[in-house]
């Protein structure tokens, strides 16, 4: 299972990397989407794999660590949010500037005569 | 128990809901509700900081359940100066906002305004790594608010840039506390700086990795180069009062580094021996350098501004980089300064803006309230370029003092010297351009005049030069005090103990549950 969980985390990371280099706002937010997967799945494995404890102290022999679990709850709260808002901004600009690149447009101006 | 110290969370946190719900549509009101609720938190940081100024440190423990597992909102010297910096600062930038009607040209700016402040104040006072993380979201997420407030194209696409840098500086933020508490198993700033000491000398590699992975989300907040690229577009597209606001944010991952990186993890710590110092201080220097020349090298006056506030962030971390009590206290007062020449350029700059239409270094027939304007320019560039005789001059004198006898004193002194000219000619440049060749543009007799600024608007840049004014007349005292905090940084056995010694509920675990 570590192993699964590993090397989930990190197709998870480098898709997300790869995707986040794209420059154009629908493939990076892809990109940010899957990044925040992976940290999710990471932060749960911080508490160390358990497979069938409760993270409830019924016995204090077999229970899972409940923090990482309330942590990944809050970050899953927090991502979707941003993730929200990121779409509109990014759909915003798109209809805006009709140009979806995540860069600053070139600056197209006419030098200034007394400079030249 | 004093419920002082969480009040200025709580305070924006019900303001700004309450803002929304009952005045949506009564600009107004919306304005007494926001500067009532800025003059009553600088009066409730005042306190707190005259409170934690004999080295007092408070803890409040929400719920009453005791620190390592319940949350803590701590107040220190540091936290309290910082806070109080934030209310003080954010009162003039919000009296500009409604005297520029900046406020007016979206919706929602000051409930946006008040959940920013909550966001700012609850990172400055937690002493919990996972708040931290908490409260950088909730001002992140106001601040995307304020950002793209007023819209338009050219703002929309700089908010999508920043958004999407800070989405994944919050990733590697949530990467970094993770492997944290993999390693450690906690979250608590106290209770972590007694953990790191515990971990076996070659079994390092997790928390050196931790440890790395913070402080990069740190710097980017602190827009330490190369991680700066999110900052000239963003604030310089950003709302004036907005980019005014921002000023303190880069200080918040000023903040973060040295909290942290004097508590959890101290330069003295041997798990994370020699990782900062070989590459924060040149970072720091380069930032400095590259903020400077992009002074010089900037075409539109927002632009520059923007650039100045990557070498002043430049100059705090080269002084903060040292990680010795003179650095430390030198970085404070620049912080203190730096927060306020910032934000007091970004309101001059939409000063000009209002007056001549544009921003770009060309010369321009002379416009209504020029002479004030210039005047309020030359007095902010001269404190944030360091000359003489204000705060940045004295600022950089601490900060040169306390690099000459460090092994890098040469570079440092050499880089900070050199990049303080390239920023005086820069700025030099830019005003005489805008203000003083102004005189010699005959006047486009049929161009529609733009009004002067209003009065408030002055009132407000002018309280913030009175501001910096202040800070250099007071510069004795205000620097004692930061070395005094500097010494409670560096000795936290105080802040540990206050922090995890405290009873409340859970704090003794019997045998069978821990």
């Amino acid at each position: 299972m570590e192993l699964l969980v590993a090397s989930a985390i990190g197709i998870l990371t480098a898709a997300g990397l790869y995707l986040v280099l794209r420059l154009r706002t629908f493939p990076v937010i892809l990109g940010v989407s899957l990044l925040t997967y992976a940290v999710n799945v990471f932060l749960f494995s911080s508490g160390r794999l358990k497979v069938g404890a409760p993270p409830i102290l019924s016995d204090a022999t077999n229970y899972t660590d409940p923090l990482p679990q309330a942590l990944v709850l809050t970050a899953i709260v927090i991502s979707f949010g941003m993730t929200a808002v990121v779409v509109m901004i990014a759909l915003g600009s798109y209809l805006g500037s009709n140009d979806d690149n995540v860069n600053d447009p070139k600056i197209e101006t006419e030098e200034p005569e007394d400079l030249i | 128990m004093s419920h002082w110290v969480i009040l200025p969370v709580v305070l924006p946190a019900i303001l700004a809901p309450f803002i929304v719900l009952a005045a949506r549509y009564h600009v107004g009101i919306q304005r007494v509700l926001s500067v009532t609720g800025v003059i009553a938190l600088i009066a409730i940081t005042a306190g707190l900081a005259s409170q934690a100024s004999d080295g007092t440190v408070t803890l409040y423990q929400l719920g009453d359940w005791a620190a390592p597992f319940g949350i803590v909102v701590v107040a220190d010297r540091l936290s309290t100066m910082m806070v109080l910096l934030t209310a003080v600062l954010s009162l003039f930038v919000l009296l500009y906002a409604i005297g520029s009607g900046w406020d007016e040209r979206g919706r929602h700016f000051h409930a946006l305004y008040q959940f920013q402040l909550m966001g700012i104040m609850g990172a400055f006072l937690t002493g919990d790594l996972f708040n931290l993380f908490v409260f950088f979201e909730v001002l992140l997420i106001a601040s995307y608010g304020l950002m793209i407030h007023a819209g338009g194209n050219a703002r929309l696409r700089a908010g999508v840039q920043y958004v999407l840098f800070n989405l994944l500086g919050s990733t590697l933020f949530l990467f970094a506390l993770g492997a944290i508490y993999a390693e450690t198993g906690t979250l608590n700033m106290a209770d972590l700086a007694q953990r790191v000491t515990l971990i076996d000398a070659d079994a390092t590699v997790g928390i050196r990795i931790a440890s790395v992975l913070l402080i990069l989300v740190f710097a980017i907040k602190a827009a330490v180069v190369p991680l700066h690229f999110w900052l000239p577009s963003s604030y310089a597209e950003a709302p004036a009062p907005v980019a005014a606001l921002f000023a303190i944010m880069t200080k918040v991952g000023a903040y973060a580094i040295i909290r942290v990186y004097t508590l959890v993890f101290p330069p003295d710590l041997a798990v994370t021996e020699g990782l900062h110092g070989l590459w924060l201080l040149p970072a720091a220097l380069i930032s400095l350098a590259i903020g400077m020349v992009g002074v010089l090298a900037a075409k539109k006056l927002d632009r520059l501004v923007a650039f100045a506030v990557i070498g002043s962030m430049g100059m705090v971390m080269v002084a903060i980089a040292l990680f010795s009590q003179l650095g430390i206290a030198a970085a404070l007062y620049y912080i203190l300064h730096s927060t306020l020449a910032a934000a007091a350029l970004f309101l001059i700059t939409d000063l000009v803006r209002a007056s001549r239409g544009h921003l770009e270094l060309t010369t321009t027939p002379p416009v209504a309230g020029a002479a004030l304007t210039a005047g309020l320019f030359f007095v902010a560039a001269i404190a944030m370029t360091g000359l003489p005789p204000l705060s940045g001059f004295v600022g950089k004198l601490l900060i040169l003092d306390a690099a000459f006898t460090t092994p890098l004193a040469i570079w440092t002194w050499a880089i900070i010297l050199s990049a303080s000219l390239v920023s005086v000619v820069g700025f030099a440049r830019a005003g005489s351009t805008v203000f003083w060749k102004a005189q010699s543009v005959e006047p486009d007799p049929e161009a529609e005049p733009h009004p002067a600024p209003s009065a408030l608007s002055y009132a407000a840049v002018g309280g913030l030069v009175a501001m910096l004014i202040l800070l250099t007349v007071f510069a004795g005292q205000v620097h004692r005090y930061t070395t005094t905090m500097a010494e409670q940084l560096f000795a936290p056995d105080d802040y540990i103990s206050t922090v995890l010694d405290t009873p409340g509920k859970l704090s003794k675990p019997t045998t069978e549950d821990h």
